[in-house]
């Protein structure tokens, strides 16, 4: 094992990248210094994050890497960071999109780069902060400062209304937070402890329980996002810029679902257990809901936005069906999404910038010149309609297999939204890859150029990867898992 | 122990008094620079008085009559006001200057005022605490008027006396019907007499609310708040500075005195006024602030919200509302101290800034104050890594500990509202393209400079060693 402080390195380097851009002076020529400074500090912790990885030890389900120091003297909150099965991929997910998001800001960020990268970098400390931490203070802080450079990426360099959308992603998710921050505490008067480690396993009485994972639900389901709290979503991805656009898919949205994981089964099994009925409800609604909303859409970026929410859906039904089949297909569903989507919200930047237009009327027949461009773009949208061989089946495939343990009604909705995304996906990629050249203003347009190359060629590789090798993820995540459904099970037999 | 009579001198609150008359001395046989002279003056002897609260022991009043008391929490709250008198003398001093508002009488004043308000901390007995409040508000009356030739000014300054003096008033009349019926000035007697008794009776209770209605107006809770966003307005920005920043400490430490030592057997009786008022501050502070576009009245609705939280921890009446008031005051003061010196020197076209809009482009200009001003903004509003978001977070810790949920809830909810207006400044100075470039400009003297560097430190250093202030703020008692 390792016998230095990884996990807190991992946490600060972005932090430590972004002390060092703080100090040089941006003008015309040095702003490309703070691209480079920013996008070796990202890599440094990619880098170093797959250390994590290659390290990790398979056969222990409980956290690994731990660190621990007192913080607050006056009563039991702790500087606590350490990574688990479940956590381990959303970190790496984290470390993985942030370098790819500093590559794909390269060219078409022009205003402030400086306060740009700040931001990302302030964002990747805090993201990896939040899913590392063991204490739930600790994972507060990080969850509620991320709204802070969120909401500067999208307010500064978004699109028309901006504005708006910063304003509501900020508040919505904001008073989300608040409740789960009462409830933090409501936890810490009862027990005396904020170690997530330790309130897994000692739980509440059944009343507190029900309130304590109304508040929780309250955060997540407006992070994750659920139906009907989910309407920032579609304007904040429309608003924010590509890059903004993809961390807010590919790792914000996961907040939601590691949230569920973590507090909701973990720590308030017997008001889970009461609450699954609203969750599936909820779920299959969002499924079916806004697949047929996304159908409906003009523009690409808000049409992916909806298909979030739907592929979301899936986590959650995931989730809450509580056995080993579900959970890891939430969790896979979460990894491919974050990879999919992601390179979704890219693939529509790379039209975007040569075209500084999302409709999708103006688009038509770019396989006529963009070949490269039309097959990447299909790997990502078969991801995303959960093709086999595609990471978005494995996670899909598993939900619904453990779905049928639970009802067929769930499978039936699962799989009717698992369809209509196939339908929106292709008819989108059919409307804006397939057919001729009918805009003048395409003929010109070029395929993607090398930078671009770099940014969706690993995201495609990962994306077959996870689907031709689901133990490769699977293995390291599943003991955790494991731990959290036999201790929900004690916790609802008794 | 004052076998020997020079030790009377340091006695923290004597010292000050005789220090300000000497300075009333000097900057009237002063024939130049006598503002700037006097200020300074007035900013050692405070210093000096922060040290002798500091080294001062209990047995230097131990023949006050008991007028006034002693504890730990009594002297964390004079030094926070000390503090905050420092701070917002030197940081208005070249602001005075720039709107050549020289008369020497103004740090006096602040001097006689935050004399009065350690007099108001400390006090122990109705009469002394009623002294203490008129010799700090009257120092405050005059301050806020001082700008003879404006109109605002003048208003704010007969808006604040007619208000006050109502309320000193009311307060009054409180105070003979306690007396009336407890036949005792002094506050541990009247705790004694009435803790024969298991509930009060109708004088008593009507005496109770007439005193929180007067202390509720000292604070600027709702519904006693309307002189609050007049005055503000009014003044000069650094006396609204001085206003935001330090009578609010003084009158906040004496609420908390006066319903947790004469009435601690009551809680009832009071909880009900302070949690209404608590309430009605948070989410009126939160609404109304939306709608404004002075940074002045902006900020005065803020701190009506602030307030609002500060009397959630006194609902909470045990050691972790203790706890979480001072460090929620702290970091109020903090923040405002940092604002201010921020707010007094930026001009807009050769003006003093005043309205909000007017801060549009300022990152493009000044990008390093336009994230402090960030940074201020998010740790008012609550957002963690920031200082405010603690003092929040003892507020509820102790709101819970005492089974508060609702109010805890609707606290919550009030500090989203309020999440938007201070976003709002933060959209104008960032989002918002300016038309017009470089015609706000930053001159900041030197040490007001150290002070809004030390603030800023602090709000947003405290996360990574939080103890200091933590250790201090648990070993408080009443």
């Amino acid at each position: 094992m390792i016998d230095w402080p990884l996990v807190s390195v991992i946490i600060f380097l972005p932090l430590v990248g972004a002390l060092i851009i703080l100090f040089i002076k941006e003008d015309e020529l040095t702003s490309i210094n703070i691209k480079w400074a920013a996008l070796l500090a990202t890599l440094g912790t990619f880098i170093l994050s797959l250390i994590l990885w290659l390290q990790f030890d398979y056969s222990n389900p409980s956290y690994q890497y731990e660190e621990k120091f007192r913080w607050f003297d006056d009563f039991n909150f702790f500087y606590h960071v350490g990574v688990d099965g479940i956590s381990l991929f959303m970190i790496l997910l984290s470390t993985f999109l942030t370098p790819l998001c500093i590559l794909a800001s390269w060219n078409n960020i022009k205003k402030r780069v400086k306060e740009y990268m700040l931001s990302f970098l302030f964002l990747e400390t805090v993201m990896i902060g939040m899913f590392a931490s063991i204490d739930i203070l600790l994972f507060y802080i990080f969850f509620e400062a991320v709204l802070i450079p969120m909401y500067l990426i999208i307010g500064i360099w978004g699109g028309n209304r901006r504005i708006y959308a910063s304003f509501k992603f900020f508040l919505y998710t904001l008073l989300g937070s608040v409740l789960m921050l009462i409830a933090i505490i409501v936890m810490y008067r009862n027990t005396s402890s904020m170690s997530i480690e330790f309130l897994q396993g000692n739980y509440f009485s059944y009343n507190t329980q029900l309130f304590l994972w109304l508040a929780f639900f309250a955060s997540f389901a407006v992070k994750i996002p659920m139906w009907p709290f989910h309407t920032w979503l579609p304007d904040a991805h429309v608003e924010a810029p590509t890059a903004g656009s993809v961390i807010l898919a590919g790792v914000l949205l996961k907040m939601g679902g590691y949230g569920f994981i973590r507090f909701s089964l973990g720590m308030l099994p017997e008001a889970t257990e009461f609450f699954i009925p609203l969750i599936m409800t909820l779920s299959i609604v969002a499924i079916v809901y806004t697949s047929l909303v996304a159908l409906a859409q003009t523009d690409i970026k808000k049409l992916i936005a909806y298909s979030s929410v739907a592929h979301m859906g899936i986590v959650t039904i995931g989730i809450f069906l509580v056995n080993q089949q579900g959970l890891e297909g939430a969790m896979m569903q979460m990894i491919s999404h974050g990879l999919v989507s992601a390179a979704l919200f890219l693939c529509v930047g790379v039209i975007y910038d040569r075209m500084h237009t999302r409709e999708i009327e103006f688009y038509g027949g770019l396989v006529q010149r963009m070949p490269l461009y039309a097959t990447v773009f299909m790997i990502f949208m078969l991801g995303s309609v959960g093709l086999p061989g595609t990471s978005g089946f494995i996670g899909e495939f598993l939900v619904i297999v453990g779905a049928f343990k639970f009802s067929s009604y769930v499978v039936i909705g699962a799989a009717f939204g698992i369809i209509l995304s196939a339908v929106y996906m292709l008819y989108l990629y059919k409307r804006i890859i397939f057919g001729t050249i009918t805009n003048n203003k395409l003929a010109g347009i070029l395929d993607i150029n090398t930078r671009e190359k770099i940014i969706l060629i690993p995201l495609a590789i990962s994306v077959i990867l996870l689907g031709i090798f689901p133990n490769l993820f699977l293995d390291p995540m599943r003991l955790s898992l494991e731990l959290i459904i036999t201790n929900y099970e004690i916790a609802n037999a008794k | 122990m004052l076998n020997n009579i020079y030790n009377i001198f340091f006695i923290p609150e004597i010292f000050l008094a005789c220090s300000s008359f000497v300075c009333l001395l000097f900057g009237l046989f002063l024939k130049k620079n006598a503002f700037r002279q006097t200020s300074n003056l007035a900013v050692f002897v405070l210093s000096l008085t922060i040290l002798l609260v500091y080294y001062d022991s209990e047995s230097n009043f131990a023949n006050y009559k008991s007028l006034f008391s002693h504890s730990s929490f009594i002297n964390f709250f004079k030094i926070l006001a000390l503090l905050g008198s420092i701070a917002s003398i030197i940081i208005s001093k070249d602001y005075f200057l720039g709107i050549k508002l020289k008369n020497f009488e103004i740090p006096v004043l602040f001097l006689f005022s935050t004399l009065g308000m350690m007099l108001m901390i400390a006090s122990n007995n109705l009469m002394s605490m009623y002294l203490a409040i008129e010799l700090q508000s009257l120092s405050l009356y005059v301050v806020a008027a001082i700008k003879r030739d404006s109109i605002s000014s003048a208003e704010s300054g007969v808006k604040y006396f007619i208000l006050g003096a109502l309320s000193s008033g009311i307060l009054l009349y409180g105070f003979s019907l306690i007396y009336g019926f407890t036949g005792s000035m002094n506050f541990n007697e009247i705790s004694f007499y009435l803790s024969k008794y298991d509930n009060l009776n109708l004088g008593l209770i009507f005496g109770l609310v007439f005193v929180m209605v007067g202390l509720a107006f000292k604070v600027s809770a709702v519904p006693f708040h309307m002189w609050t966003p007049d005055v503000y307005e009014g003044a000069p920005n650094s006396i609204t500075g001085f206003f935001a920043i330090v009578p609010k400490i003084a009158a906040v430490a004496l609420i908390y005195r006066f319903c947790l030592v004469p009435f601690e057997n009551f809680y009832l009786e009071w909880s009900q006024i302070i949690l209404f008022l608590s309430i009605a501050s948070m989410f009126l502070g939160a609404i109304a602030a939306i709608a404004q576009s002075n940074i002045k009245r902006l900020l005065a609705y803020s701190s009506i919200g602030h307030i609002g939280y500060i009397l959630i921890a006194l609902v909470a009446a045990n050691d972790d509302g203790i706890k979480a008031a001072s460090i929620y005051m702290f970091s109020y003061m903090i923040m405002n101290v940092a604002i201010f010196a921020i707010l007094l020197s930026l001009k807009v076209k050769n003006e003093y800034l005043i309205n909000i809009s007017d801060l549009k482009g300022l990152s493009k200009s000044n990008p390093i104050v336009s994230l402090s001003i960030s940074i201020i903004m998010l740790s008012m509003a609550g957002i963690p890594p920031f200082i405010g978001f603690f003092g929040k977070f003892y507020v509820f810790i102790a709101a819970i500990e005492q089974e508060l949920y609702v109010l805890s809830v609707l606290g919550v909810l009030a500090s989203v509202i309020s999440a938007f207006y201070y976003l709002r400044i933060i959209k104008i100075m960032y989002f918002d393209e300016s038309i017009s470039e470089g015609i706000i400009n930053f001159q900041i003297s030197f040490q007001s400079k150290i002070i809004l560097s030390l603030s800023l430190f602090v709000i947003i250093c405290f996360i990574f060693y939080p103890s200091l202030l933590i250790n201090i703020s648990a070993s408080l008692t009443i």
